[in-house]
Formats: structure tokens, C-alpha cells, sequence
């Protein structure tokens, strides 16, 4: 294990271990953050980040092992200790209330008053005080929350953090919702902390965002730190990688193979449009081709994806499948079409958590598994138990509630949905959105290997370097508009961004 | 929170062959069994025990009668049969407040379908028609207002509360209307084996509903739009016209439910069914139903209706008033839920 230490750590973590009802969650955790840091904690899904941040949150006790506070060792038994101590911690689920006015949610518990009235004023002030330090002074304290957008909701969420005396915020993933413009925003954010002295750690899976904003990196597998306080700027991505999932990725993608000549058109979009939203889209996908769809979060492209699939009602345009239209709006036609789409929030979109994963993968075609509205549950067993088989969905049990399972794997019951329904065309909207590094390739060469077996399949990611890995055809979006339409070998990272950003200025 | 064992796609990890397709379907852990139906309806079962108990003790010469059982059973199976639509409309997510008013309305308009002059001509199948068509009519328009309409089910259902109730009382003329047939009320009244006809529709009613909520695919369909409805609906579910049937099925209960009470009162009147809707949902929601939809139980429906019509036949067998009755109820709702909230999670982490 590698350690920088010259100065006296703010926070100190040194074998810290948690189990719930005998799984283990945290197994050894090492971690030192210095004042005014940007700590950068690493890890997969099930590597005990969240875990570990309840722990300092004061949410979870740790079972062994030693937090120290200033180099004095503390015990941090509820939140408010915690706060007390002068940690705050901003979870992925913001915990704002969106009835509420920004001020009034800043000062929730600690509401600004005399003799039991609260001094609006006196508060309002504050609040645009706060504001100011976090560079968002456009921001009225009298504004709802609820009508904030998630990147305010976070300021939101950090003023109330600076509100009380804070040394250290924790940030669980704070980058998951938001957009690239807001990303940029929220570093500055960071900066501004920083520079002010409070430590931030920063927990997040996205690898390209240590390198724009931390300063040391800690890296969790399997509930272990296996390495902590490694810098920033020399640690190379394939060394992190390797630490994060225990081996090397070397071929990420899968090789694209060339579609046969003859290969028939099975999805052809014509001059689609939504208004306000996206207008005069089209494009054409061949059996065994993938399309994908690069632009930033806000262009349209996931609702292109909606609108094909009938999920949104187009107000202009045809979506046609094997040459024949589809009714405009239903999402029922699509699917009779053989139109199969994966949504971008898997889990509130996608799944009915709380059932079987053999239900969640015959919702679209129960009435196959049924004689006369009577459901055959053996037969839906076996169709699962295939699936699982073939997709290597893991844990290999149809009656396991989907609610358990990771992303990955979660994904893959939405795959094997449309796999047992018997679709021509797939819509993947964000395939790997919380799935982990490990896991990902696993899905990408699910994904060419549907292909391969004659899908016409249309992606849509906002990492940009998995559209071009994955696509064959890549389709850049700015602004509602397809900008243009080129082979994904023939263009790289910075030249879709360099057009997004044409297009979106044009 | 959403930690997991980070097996995904790891080598090791060989699947447990499960090729042996001959067992039968499921292989259930002892934890799912604990959590599943079986488990949940463990704890209805030792309520409705203990009121038994209570029962035969504070009333040992009629409670435990067969004729003070069948009267139980009896005022179970009005209540009974509204409670099995509303099981199927709460696991959906929604909720159905004109039940005991659409009730009303179906009586008052059976009853006047039979008072009128060619009431001589017409068979007494027509007044159950009538009956059983006044509350499809009803539920129908619900779920159209509900489904199509995008009007919250709470404000819609109630909307019909008030409106069938003042429409029940237009046609009625706030008279209650005595049924004039006598075959009718005979067969009402038959009983079979020794058990009230009353009793047998609501066996049968809650098997039909077992039957659709467990084995065929709108039972599948209805939980799947209760757990999840965005889901539900890019799957591919045509999630309105399902919301449309599901509250057709529940004035459909309730137009049964009109027919059983003509029956036993021999009469129709617009007050019929009054706060039924109330004492249905209590029920589900104590039989085990969540009521933000996605799991609950037709047996756990069936169970909640026993132990509050128990609960009633205890307490008038001591004597004690309906006032005591009521408090009574009401702490049993409140525990009802509490235990639900900490028992009823089963599917934690693995």
C-alpha cells in the first residue's frame, strides 16, 4: 500500500469493519484525508463505498477498527454527531424537501428563530450568503426546492452542509445526475470548498473525473481499501482499473463485424419530430447493425429513442418496422412490431423490483406463457432459466427478486425480456449506467452478439467513447438535430464533442 | 444501500444446476416462505385464533355454535365480495371509494326494475341483471374517468361516492322499496349443504379472484402495474385499459354485493351500503395489501374480513356497544399496519 503522509490527516480510517446479518460489507477499510483535499474514494458496485460513507455519516457503528477526528480517536454514534464533528454528507438521494423554500431547507433543524418564530429575514440572508461562497447567487432563498434542477437541488444540499461549521462533505456520486455543463459547475464548486479549507471526499466510479478534480485516490474492493492515498497525476487508469475489479481490461469492446450485404432494413425513421424536443429525424437500421446516438444529456437523444418506441406521441413523421408504419404513441404497437426498449433509469423504468426476475423477463410476453389467460409459471421458469443460461445472469435463480441483483445483471433481465419476446430491433438507452467497469464488457459483447444474431439495435450512452466502441453507424445529436451521420470508425471522442459543441452554438 | 456481492461475471461462480425440471416449479427458500403468502397470512390466522378463543370463553354457550359460525360468515359475505375488487384495484395502486354507494344505487335500481307494472312479466333473473349491470356500469365510467381521463382514482371514486348515493336517492325517492318477489328472496336465502347461499357467492367470488390474481395473466398484469407502472407500460402493458377493467371488476362486486343484501333485507334503498367502503379497504389492508400497490393477497382479504366480522359477533354476543366496536376496530387497523411495516419487508438485501 502506498502513503503520502507529511501533514496531520483531518480524518483517519484504519481497519474499519461492518457486517448486516453476516455479510460483510466492509472487510479492512484504510483512509486518510487531509484538510482542503479532494479524496477521491474508487470502487464497483458492492465495493462497500456506501457503506463506508454511512459509517462516517454516523448512520452505520463499525463493528472493528478506529475513526480518528483531528488525530483524537472519536465514535460518530448518530448523524448529528457527525454534523457535530463537523461532517456532512451529501447522498446520491438528495435529501431535500421539495415543499419547502431553499432557505427553509438550509436551516431545516437548525431553523434560524426567537422565542419559537422563525426570523425570515435573518435566515434569507444567510442563505444568499451561502449561495454566493457556492458561486450560485442567481438563486432566490425564497424559491422552492421542488422546482430546482437536480444540479440546484445539489447547492442546495451543499449550503446546508456549509450552514453548519463543516470541515469535511462527502459527496456520494453527486456527478450521477447531472449533465456535462453541470459537472463543470459542481467542480468549481468543489474548488471553492477546497480552497476554503474543508476536505471533500468524493466517491464515484466514473474514472475520467478523478483526473479533473482529485487530488489523492483510494481504491475499495470487496469491502478492502487496496490502495489508498495514491496521487492523482500518477496513478495511470489501467493501474486503477486493475485495482478496482483485480485484473487487467485489455479489449473492452468486442470487434465489429461486417454486416451482410443483403441485410435487410428492419427500422427505418423518417423525418420524425417532437415539437420542442427534436425535429426532423432520420435514419435507417439494418438487421445485425447498430446505430448509435452521440450528443450531450439534454440533446434529444433519449427521447428519440422514447418516441420510436411510442413511449412519446411524435407529432410528426413515421416510424416503420419492416416496412410497415407504426400507430403513432403506442407503446403497444412498438412491441406487436417487435420493437424492444431498454429505458434509461433500469430501475424505476424498467423493472418491478420487488417480483422474480422470471416475471420481470416475461412481463412482455405473458400471454405466450398462457392458455387462455391461465398462467403456465413452469413454462415462464424454463424461458427464464434459458435465458439465464445464455446471458449468464447471475444469481442463476428465476425466483430471486429482481430488487437483488446488480446493475449488470439487471440490465441483462431487460435483455432477456425482449430475448424471450422475440424482438427486431432493440432501443438501449444508457445500457451500462450503473454498471460496473467489470461488467461492462460483459454487456458490450452481449450487445454485439444480439446483433450478430440479426437484431437492428439503436444505442444511446452519454459516455461517448462507448457509442463509438459499440456502434457501427454513429449519429451525432445537438440541440433536437442530427448534425451528421458517419461510420463510428471515422470519427474519435473530440471530434463528436468538437461538433456537439458547433451545433449547439450554431 | 444498494450493496451487492460483487459476483457478477466473475468465472468462478458456476451455476447451480437447476436442469431438474421435473420438480415441481418453485425451490423456495425457508426465507421466501416465511416472507410469502404463507408467512403473512401466518399472522391473520393466530388473530382470527385469538378471537376464537376470546370468543368461546367470554360466550361459551353460542359462540362456538354452528349457527352463531354461519351468522359470522354471513356478515362476512357482503363485505367479503366488495373487499375481493378492492384487493384487486389497491394491489394495482389505486383505490376505490364508491364502492358501498354504487351498492346502494345497484339495489335501489334492481328494486325498481321489479316494483313497476311489468314487474309481473319479468323473471327475477332480470332484477340480478340489473343489479350486476348498474355496477359494471359504474365501476366502467371509474375507470374510464381514471384511465383515460388521468383524474386521481382517490377524487374520482369519490366523485361516484357522492354521485351514486344522490342518484340512488332520486330514484328511490329516499323510500326504501320492498321487494315484491317472492322467488327471489326464496332463492337468496336457499341454502346449500347447510351454508347460506350468501356464503357460497362470496367463497366463490374470492376464488374467482384468487384464480385471476395468481394464475392467469391480468392477475400477473395487475401486480406488475402496482409495482411498477412506468415498467409495466414500456414493457409494453396497455396500463390504461387494465386500469379501466380493474375498477369495472370492482363495481362488479359491488353490483353482487346489492344483489346479497336484497336478499337478506329483502328491500333497496339508497342508504344500502353506506361506509362499506371503508370497512372493505380496513380489510385489505389488514389481510395484508400494501396500499401503494405491487403486493398483497386475495387469502389475506379473505382472513381481514373474518377477523372484523368476528370481531363484530364477539363484542354483540357480550353485549358491548358498536361505539366500543369501533375503537376496537380502529386499534386493530392501527396494529394491523404497524406489524405489516415490520414484517412485511422481506426482500432485503441478499
Amino acid at each position: 500500500m502506498l502513503k503520502v503522509d507529511h501533514e496531520p490527516a483531518l480524518l483517519s480510517v484504519k481497519g474499519v469493519t461492518k457486517s448486516f446479518a453476516g455479510v460483510r460489507a466492509l472487510r479492512g477499510v484504510d483512509l486518510d484525508v487531509l484538510p482542503g483535499e479532494v479524496h477521491c474514494v474508487l470502487g464497483q458496485n458492492g465495493a462497500g463505498k456506501s457503506t463506508l460513507i454511512k459509517t462516517l455519516a454516523g448512520v452505520h457503528r463499525p463493528d472493528e477498527g478506529e475513526i480518528s477526528w483531528q488525530g483524537e480517536a472519536v465514535e460518530i454514534p448518530t448523524p448529528d454527531a457527525a454534523i457535530e464533528l463537523g461532517i456532512a454528507t451529501m447522498y446520491q438521494e438528495l435529501d431535500v424537501v421539495d415543499g419547502l423554500t431553499i432557505a427553509e431547507n438550509i436551516f431545516l433543524g437548525h431553523e434560524i428563530s426567537r422565542g419559537g418564530f422563525t426570523k425570515r429575514s435573518e435566515a434569507a440572508r444567510q442563505t444568499r450568503e451561502l449561495l454566493r461562497r457556492l458561486g450560485h447567487s442567481n438563486l432566490s432563498p425564497h424559491t422552492e426546492v421542488g422546482t430546482l434542477s437536480a444540479a440546484n437541488k445539489q447547492i442546495v444540499s451543499m449550503a446546508r452542509a456549509l450552514s453548519h461549521d463543516i470541515k469535511l462533505i462527502i459527496m456520494d456520486e453527486p456527478s450521477a445526475v447531472l449533465d456535462g455543463e453541470e459537472v463543470k459547475n459542481l467542480f468549481h464548486v468543489v474548488n471553492e470548498l477546497t480552497t476554503a479549507g474543508i476536505a471533500v471526499v468524493y466517491i464515484t466510479h466514473r474514472l475520467e473525473e478523478i483526473r479533473q478534480i482529485g487530488d489523492r485516490i483510494t481504491v475499495l474492493k470487496d469491502g478492502r481499501t487496496t490502495a489508498t492515498g495514491l496521487p492523482v497525476a500518477d496513478t495511470p487508469t489501467t493501474e486503477l482499473i486493475r485495482l478496482m475489479t483485480g485484473r487487467d481490461l485489455a479489449n473492452v469492446f468486442p470487434p465489429a463485424v461486417t454486416i451482410p450485404e443483403g441485410a435487410p432494413t428492419v427500422l427505418e425513421v423518417n423525418s420524425l419530430g417532437l415539437t420542442g424536443v427534436f425535429d426532423d429525424v432520420s435514419f435507417t437500421v439494418r438487421a445485425g447493425e447498430i446505430i448509435g446516438l452521440a450528443g450531450l444529456v439534454g440533446s434529444g437523444r433519449s427521447e428519440i429513442l422514447e418516441t420510436v418506441y411510442g413511449a412519446r406521441k411524435a407529432t410528426t413523421g413515421t416510424v416503420k418496422v419492416a416496412g410497415t408504419p407504426l400507430r403513432r404513441g403506442s407503446v403497444v404497437a412498438a412491441v406487436n412490431a417487435g420493437i424492444g426498449l431498454s429505458p434509461e433509469e433500469r430501475k424505476s423504468q424498467g423493472l418491478v423490483l420487488d417480483e422474480p426476475i422470471y416475471v420481470n423477463v416475461t412481463l412482455s410476453s405473458v400471454s405466450r406463457f398462457a392458455k387462455a389467460g391461465f398462467l403456465d409459471e413452469r413454462a415462464e421458469r424454463k424461458a427464464t432459466r434459458d435465458q439465464i443460461d445464455a446471458l449468464e445472469l447471475r444469481p442463476a435463480d428465476p425466483d430471486r427478486p429482481a430488487m437483488t441483483l446488480s446493475g449488470g445483471n439487471q440490465q441483462k433481465i431487460l435483455l432477456a425480456r425482449w430475448l424471450v419476446h422475440g424482438t427486431r430491433v432493440l432501443l438501449l438507452d444508457e445500457p451500462t449506467r450503473g454498471v460496473d467497469v467489470g461488467a461492462r464488457a460483459e454487456i458490450y459483447t452481449l450487445i454485439r452478439r444480439l446483433a450478430a444474431a440479426g437484431n437492428a439495435i439503436v444505442i444511446v450512452s452519454s459516455e461517448i467513447e462507448e457509442v463509438l466502441g459499440l456502434a457501427d453507424t454513429v449519429l451525432v445529436i445537438a440541440d433536437g438535430h442530427i448534425l451528421q451521420t458517419l461510420p463510428a470508425s471515422h470519427i474519435d471522442e473530440h471530434g463528436v464533442l468538437d461538433l456537439v459543441m458547433k451545433g449547439t452554438a450554431a | 444501500m444498494s450493496e451487492h456481492t460483487p459476483n457478477a461475471g466473475t468465472t468462478a461462480t458456476t451455476p447451480p444446476p437447476t436442469t431438474t425440471t421435473t420438480t415441481t416449479d418453485t425451490t423456495p427458500t425457508w426465507r421466501r416462505i416465511l416472507s410469502g403468502s404463507v408467512g403473512r397470512n401466518l399472522g391473520l390466522v393466530l388473530a382470527l385464533l385469538v378471537l376464537v378463543i376470546v370468543g368461546a370463553i367470554t360466550a361459551p354457550d353460542t359462540f362456538t355454535s354452528v349457527s352463531n359460525i354461519l351468522t359470522i360468515l354471513r356478515q362476512a359475505s357482503i363485505i367479503g365480495v366488495i373487499s375481493i375488487g378492492m384487493t384487486l384495484v389497491i394491489i394495482a395502486g389505486g383505490i376505490d371509494l364508491s364502492v358501498g354507494s354504487v351498492m346502494g344505487l345497484a339495489s335501489v335500481a334492481a328494486t325498481i326494475a321489479a316494483v313497476q307494472d311489468l314487474a309481473d312479466q319479468l323473471h327475477w333473473v332480470v332484477m340480478i341483471i340489473i343489479a350486476l349491470a348498474v355496477g359494471l356500469g359504474a365501476g366502467l365510467i371509474n375507470g374510464i374517468v381514471i384511465a383515460y381521463g388521468k383524474v386521481v382514482a382517490f377524487m374520482a371514486t369519490l366523485a361516484m361516492l357522492v354521485a351514486a348515493r344522490g342518484l340512488a336517492e332520486i330514484l328511490a325517492e329516499r323510500r326504501t322499496l320492498q321487494v315484491g318477489d317472492r322467488d327471489f328472496i326464496r332463492t337468496l336465502n336457499l341454502d346449500i349443504l347447510g351454508v347460506d347461499i350468501l356464503i357460497w357467492i362470496f367463497a366463490i367470488v374470492a376464488a374467482l379472484g384468487w384464480i385471476l390474481l395468481n394464475r392467469t395473466t391480468f392477475g400477473r398484469r395487475t401486480i406488475a402495474i402496482g409495482g411498477n407502472r412506468e415498467a409495466a407500460r414500456l414493457a409494453g402493458i396497455n396500463v390504461k385499459q387494465h386500469t379501466m377493467w380493474l375498477y369495472a371488476i370492482a363495481g362488479l362486486c359491488a353490483g353482487i354485493a346489492a344483489v346479497m343484501i336484497l336478499g337478506r333485507t329483502t328491500a333497496g334503498t339508497s342508504t344500502h351500503g353506506q361506509l362499506y367502503e371503508l370497512d372493505a379497504i380496513a380489510a385489505v389492508v389488514v389481510g395484508g395489501t400494501l396500499l401503494i400497490g405491487g403486493r398483497g393477497t386475495i387469502t389475506g382479504t379473505v382472513f381481514g374480513v373474518l377477523i372484523f366480522a368476528t370481531l363484530t359477533n364477539v363484542f354483540v354476543q357480550n353485549n358491548l356497544t358498536s361505539s366500543v366496536q369501533a375503537v376496537a376496530k380502529g386499534i386493530i387497523i392501527v396494529v394491523a399496519v404497524l406489524l405489516q411495516q415490520r414484517f412485511a419487508k422481506p426482500t432485503g438485501r441478499g
